[in-house]
């Protein structure tokens, strides 16, 4: 089933006087419990093609339809209830919120949903249990290392069952040991649950966890390739 | 709900400093509104009061032709036999605590080189009505009904001619059919209602020696009636209604007290809004400041599915948290200086000022009354929300992609 399907999207930034031109036509189609990585060297328009396929931002021109919905037609409300129902994003830094626990941080998405409380626990408890922080589940972000952070940030990905999760160079901001862990987290959820990944990256240790690569230059994509094919 | 103020209470507890100035912007701005409001309150009673005991009581009984500002001491236009008539209604109306008369006369008081125009007031020393005065005696004696050469004088006027007691003054009057009529009197005592204006221009006289000098003989300009309950004012004037005569109640006599409550009620509405405004924008500039710090958080929530205005109600709560800590700080700080003023009273000599027409003590006490206190706790409320609604819009049309990124 395709879960994405992106279509002749240009997106245009005007800094200034300067207009560049992030992405330049670019077409993409995701299929479901894909794991795909988006690579290519910085400025060639990956971060700024998963946010549109994230619903954060819009394309200038071209279509985006996101699990049978074209999303360009919709409003700010709109996107904004897409996110949280079929969205899932984990960011470059640890985006967690600093005054909530590992526990509130995972709930959130589930609380913006008006679920139950005992559904969202046992939800909660399924999801840190998973990326190994359930002992942690009552620990603020700054009592956690930026691995465990980012392990909670991918456990809130996740907790609603998005169709797709986002994830903007989730190991940019980890060691070696710390990044391995959480691809293989990332990867082990991917192939259990089924749930899509679409990840950018220019991190070499990670692209290997890929099934599907997808090189983006100057705003366009040069090669759609199987990973093994790489 | 519940989330939204755990929220709230963990984003104002990462920066207690700050929220708590904030707080105290609001309470030390609504304390001092309560505090100005009971300032104002307490001068416009305590005026009230002050000029109903000293100058009007709460009916005066006048001749049909008496004006009170040319302060006529012609026969017709004075009242005959004034005891006999304020000894009538006192016993006809049991609402009546006391009716006595009073013969009012302008003059001149020379001591030496110096003068000052007075208002001689002749009272009859044993009424109640006027017991005020005795009280306030600082110095010597309070006058007695035979007396002949004897004068009260009040001590702003003994200050400015040097007199003490027993010292002798020239008294020149108006009188009755037209000419003047001079006599030395000797100060029996000084008396005070700490009321400068009033007490620096007002000598008495007992009333015989009053209706004697100006040749009124037996009248006097008017009856002083003093009531248990100023509101039956006008209940006893409708009762009272006579051809012979015109009767006036305090209400008639002190709308200029009403006319300058109003004009100062419309000053302090400026007071209140610039002081609102100071607090607001302390508030405001928290929360922007509180917005900045947190865009990239803002990002967050946006991306996960928070709509925009979850993330208003968010910050608006916040401002309302901070509201409430500062309105109760407010109402507590302001409720215990007015409480405070309102017992030791604090010195406030508008008299000096050049303030005529309207007895105001040397002395303000404050009153608290619940009113202004909810009136003024409920404004500083809304204000504050309202400043605080520009940063919490802010917040929740934050793009979440420019949010994201800090920008």
């Amino acid at each position: 089933m395709e879960v994405a399907n992106i279509s002749n999207v240009t997106r245009n930034f005007t800094i200034g006087k300067v207009e560049t031109r992030a992405l330049r036509g670019v077409n993409l189609k995701v299929q479901s419990g894909e794991f795909t990585a988006l690579v290519g060297p910085s400025g060639s328009g990956k971060t700024t093609l998963l946010q549109i396929i994230g619903c954060l931002d819009q394309p200038s021109s071209g279509s985006v339809v996101i699990n049978g919905q074209d999303v360009t037609k919709l409003n700010r409300n709109q996107r904004a209830d897409l996110r949280k129902g079929s969205l899932g994003f984990v960011f470059q830094f640890f985006a967690l919120i600093p005054t909530l626990n590992a526990y509130e941080n995972v709930e959130m998405p589930l609380l913006l949903g008006g679920q139950k409380n005992g559904t969202r626990k046992q939800r909660v408890m399924e999801l840190l249990d998973a990326v190994g922080l359930a002992d942690r589940a009552n620990h603020r972000p700054d009592q956690l290392s930026g691995g465990e952070q980012q392990r909670v940030a991918v456990a809130r990905a996740l907790v609603t069952r998005p169709v797709i999760v986002l994830a903007d160079e989730p190991t940019a901001n980890l060691d070696t040991e710390n990044g391995k862990q959480v691809m293989e987290i990332i990867a082990k959820l991917n192939r259990e649950t089924g749930v899509t990944f679409v990840f950018a990256t220019h991190d070499p240790r990670v692209i290997h966890y890929a099934r599907r690569i997808v090189t983006l230059r100057d705003g366009v994509i040069e090669k759609d390739s199987p990973a093994d094919a790489q | 709900m519940y989330q939204l103020f755990k929220m709230a209470f963990r984003d104002l507890g990462r920066n207690k400093r700050r929220t708590l100035l904030s707080a105290l912007a609001v309470t030390v701005g609504l304390g001092m509104l309560i505090m100005m409001s009971g300032v104002l309150v307490g001068e416009m009673q305590g005026a009230l009061k002050n000029t109903i005991q000293l100058f009007s009581g709460h009916l005066q009984i006048r001749g049909l032709n008496y004006d009170e500002n040319k302060i006529s001491l012609k026969w017709e236009d004075l009242i005959e036999s004034p005891q006999a008539l304020a000894d009538t209604v006192k016993g006809q109306y049991p609402q009546i605590v006391d009716a006595t008369p009073r013969l009012v006369a302008s003059g001149i008081v020379t001591r030496g080189e110096n003068s000052r125009g007075v208002q001689v007031i002749g009272i009859d020393p044993d009424a109640q009505a006027n017991q005020v005065y005795r009280q306030g005696v600082i110095e010597g004696d309070f006058l007695a009904a035979a007396d002949r050469e004897g004068i009260l004088i009040g001590q702003p006027l003994a200050e400015k001619l040097s007199l003490a007691v027993g010292d002798q003054i020239n008294l020149l009057v108006n009188t009755s059919n037209g000419d003047v009529q001079e006599q030395l009197f000797t100060i029996r005592g000084i008396y005070t209602t700490n009321t400068f204006g009033y007490d620096e221009s007002t000598v008495f006289l007992p009333i015989a020696k009053a209706q004697t000098i100006t040749g009124a003989e037996d009248r006097a300009s008017l009856i002083f009636i003093v009531l248990k309950d100023k509101e039956q004012a006008e209940t006893v004037a409708a009762a009272l209604q006579s051809p012979d005569y015109t009767v006036v109640t305090w209400r008639d006599m002190n709308a200029m007290i009403v006319q300058v409550e109003d004009f100062a009620g419309a000053y302090m509405t400026i007071f209140y809004l610039i002081v609102l405004g100071i607090t607001a924008t302390v508030v405001s500039n928290t929360l922007v400041m509180s917005v900045f710090e947190r865009t990239r958080e803002i990002g967050i929530l946006a991306a996960i599915g928070m709509k925009g205005r979850r993330i208003l109600a968010q910050f608006l709560l916040e401002a309302a948290l901070i509201a409430t800590l500062g309105v109760i700080g407010g109402i507590i700080f302001g409720g215990a200086i007015t409480y405070y003023f309102g017992v030791t009273g604090f010195p406030m000599d508008i008299s000096k000022m050049g303030l005529t027409g309207i007895l105001i003590e040397n002395r303000i006490y404050t009153v608290l009354t619940l009113d202004n206190v909810i009136y003024l706790s409920v404004l500083t409320y809304i204000v504050t929300l309202v400043a605080s609604f520009a940063p919490a819009r802010m917040a929740s049309r934050m793009e979440p992609v420019e949010a994201l990124h800090g920008k």
